[in-house]
């Protein structure tokens, strides 16, 4: 990373060596000019738990409503009543947390003020509006046992829209100016989905009786697969702001969630359709990966807007491409 | 072009779009503009610390400051140099313990100079704050300025993560984000922002867009005559990755060293990719489940 440093002559102003928290890793660090070392970005105001929990209970509800269709399709009663009733607990949880995270709660229905495409969260509030309702509606008929056809209808649109709840989190964490969120804006709805699809079978392997969960073990291994394959094609595409996800906060979360889904994949694999305990052992751990992976993913984005490096960089770079080349602009 | 985003914002017959140009060749770093700002704009105190970051005390931008003046000490260079200066591993505290030998003239012929930059919202063209609102709390005014209706955030942070130059920010005691506003207020009955009223040496420079690009290129000109070569503007250019901005500058060293990034990009110019990539990740998340459900029954 010899961008940025000059020749022989004195270069650009004050140089530091981004202030380190933390450990390092892969490539010597580069040099670049910034302010005191000062962050360019301001750091994600979001509250961990709050925003992570949210990403993770998306994913599960998401995930859970097509578990639940399906189940209901293929007359599995006990996958159908966990998963719809998962959906909907989980959606309430994940708005609880969207709502406590507001600087201004008694504000929250301003969300529903516009509707503005350009605006992910804008997009996602609608998406919930409609289906948090839908999930509740599912799960009060089945568990009721009135409006069958009502609640078949609310199954199925809970079902329509849960892949788009799993994974338009994805973008709404991509579309800001933090370097480890944007820079992988093209894998990061994969490894959403993936891993809701993981936290959804979790929640099924752990708290259904196993001769209804092949389908969840399916999705366990599916949704394993596609959660770690995108997630290191992500940081194997996104330059620099990898690294974020090496520092060592971040590392020791997405340590624990790849072990978590893999091995839960694997636990549920084994546990087949009759050890119970080691199905539910399965669950736990494929939950719990999930949520790893969700506050792996928030912390290396925290820690990608504190190091100015992260930001100046790349763009340096970039600048310094686009002058050899003698291109005047950006490209698009 | 710039009158582009004011009539894409609803505003019919809008007035010629506004804003800054900071000179900073001319700051001399006595901060009225940082107090004419808070005095006007009500904003709270936040912070009196002694930072040992030269004459800067305030920091940066963010929720309760929307005037920043930066100082920077740099060892300029020689004559014929690469322009900045090469400052890198001189602590300033430990050459201003030895001043009783100095100021001699380093060894490659260059002296001290010290940056001076009052920075600000940047306004821009393609504001990714604004697109990201989903309240419509921030709006573009008809001088195609860029504002936060407090009234109507929510204090979600979005517009913080969002902006490229990290100067929106949650008031923490209050929830809401704040930024600078150009002054809407004052804009509205014809007077200039508070900030470069105040300023003695029209570092701060406000007027129509069109006219302060004129003059800041005169200006380069002007400096480049007069040998100063390190003179550059940034974020005048339509062209680069916000659409240009509102409130540009000139700089005598590159952005970064000012604490700026050097080639900020609006994050929703990469929306409708995102969307796509989350439609197909959203289509393998069913086919999933349905793989899930096919095949014999287990």
């Amino acid at each position: 990373m010899s961008g940025v440093t000059g020749g022989g002559a004195p270069d650009a102003g004050r140089r530091r060596r981004g202030r380190g928290r933390g450990e390092r890793a892969m490539v010597p660090e580069a040099e670049f000019a910034s302010y005191y070392g000062r962050p360019v970005l301001k750091r994600p105001e979001w509250k961990p738990l709050d925003v992570a929990g949210y990403l993770w209970m998306g994913g599960l509800a998401g995930a859970s409503s097509l578990l639940a269709a399906g189940a209901q399709v293929t007359a599995r009663p006990a996958l159908a009543r966990t998963a719809k009733l998962g959906a909907a607990g989980a959606i309430s949880l994940s708005l609880a947390a969207l709502v406590h995270d507001l600087g201004r709660p008694g504000r929250f229905l301003n969300m529903l003020r516009v509707f503005k495409p350009t605006s992910p969260m804008s997009m996602g509030s609608w998406l919930l509006a409609g289906y948090a309702p839908l999930t509740m509606a599912a799960a009060a008929a089945d568990v009721s046992g009135r409006y069958r056809i009502v609640g078949a209808a609310a199954t199925a649109s809970a079902a329509a829209l849960g892949p788009a709840v799993a994974t338009y989190t994805a973008v709404l964490i991509c579309d800001t100016a933090v370097p480890a969120w944007h820079e992988g804006y093209r894998e990061m709805p994969f490894a959403f989905a993936g891993s809701g699809a993981t936290a959804a079978a979790g929640l099924a392997l752990a708290a259904v009786p196993p001769g209804q969960t092949g389908p969840a073990r399916r999705a366990a291994v599916l949704g394993a697969v596609l959660e770690l394959g995108a997630f290191r094609l992500m940081k194997r595409n996104m330059g620099l702001a990898a690294e974020a996800y090496e520092e060592s906060g971040p590392r020791t979360w997405l340590r624990a969630a790849e072990a978590l889904t893999a091995g839960g994949a694997v636990l549920a694999v084994c546990s087949g359709r009759r050890d119970r305990a080691l199905a539910a052992l399965a669950g736990t751990a494929l939950l719990a990966g999930s949520a790893a992976l969700r506050l792996g993913v928030f912390h290396a984005g925290v820690a990608s807007t504190e190091d100015p490096r992260y930001a100046v960089v790349p763009q340096r770079e970039r600048l310094t491409a686009r002058a050899r080349t003698g291109d005047p602009g950006p490209a698009d | 072009m710039t009158d582009d985003i004011v009539r894409a914002a609803g505003h019919t017959d809008p007035p010629p779009r506004m804003g800054f140009f900071t000179d900073t060749s001319v700051c001399i770093g006595c901060k009225a503009c940082e107090v004419a700002c808070k005095e006007w704009n009500a904003i709270p105190e936040d912070g009196l610390e002694l930072t040992g970051m030269s004459y800067d005390n305030t920091q940066g931008l963010g929720a309760s400051t929307w005037r920043h003046v930066a100082f920077i000490e740099q060892r300029a260079p020689a004559p014929g140099a690469a322009s900045g200066t090469g400052m890198e591993d001189v602590d300033v505290f430990d050459a201003a313990r030895g001043l009783a030998d100095s100021p001699a003239p380093s060894a490659d012929g260059g002296e001290m100079r010290w940056l001076m930059s009052s920075d600000v919202c940047k306004h821009c063209t393609h504001a990714a704050c604004l697109d990201v609102c989903p309240t419509g709390s921030l709006f573009r005014t008809e001088f195609g300025s860029v504002v936060v209706q407090e009234d109507i955030c929510n204090g979600c942070g979005y517009c913080v993560s969002a902006c490229p130059y990290g100067v929106i920010e949650r008031r923490p005691d209050d929830g809401r984000a704040w930024k600078c506003t150009l002054c809407y207020d004052r804009l509205g009955v014809g007077m200039e922002p508070a900030c470069a009223k105040s300023c003695p040496t029209e570092s701060i420079q406000f007027g129509p867009l069109e006219e302060l690009r004129e003059r800041a290129a005169d200006r380069v000109q002007q400096l480049h005559a007069a040998g100063v070569g390190s003179a550059r503007l940034y974020g005048e250019d339509p062209g680069d990755g916000v659409g240009g901005d509102g409130a540009f500058f000139l700089l005598l060293d590159e952005p970064e060293v000012y604490g700026l990034p050097p080639d900020p990009v609006v994050t929703t110019r990469d929306l409708p990719g995102m969307w796509r990539h989350a439609a197909a990740a959203a289509v393998s998340l069913a086919a999933l489940a349905v793989a899930g459900f096919a095949g014999r029954r287990r």
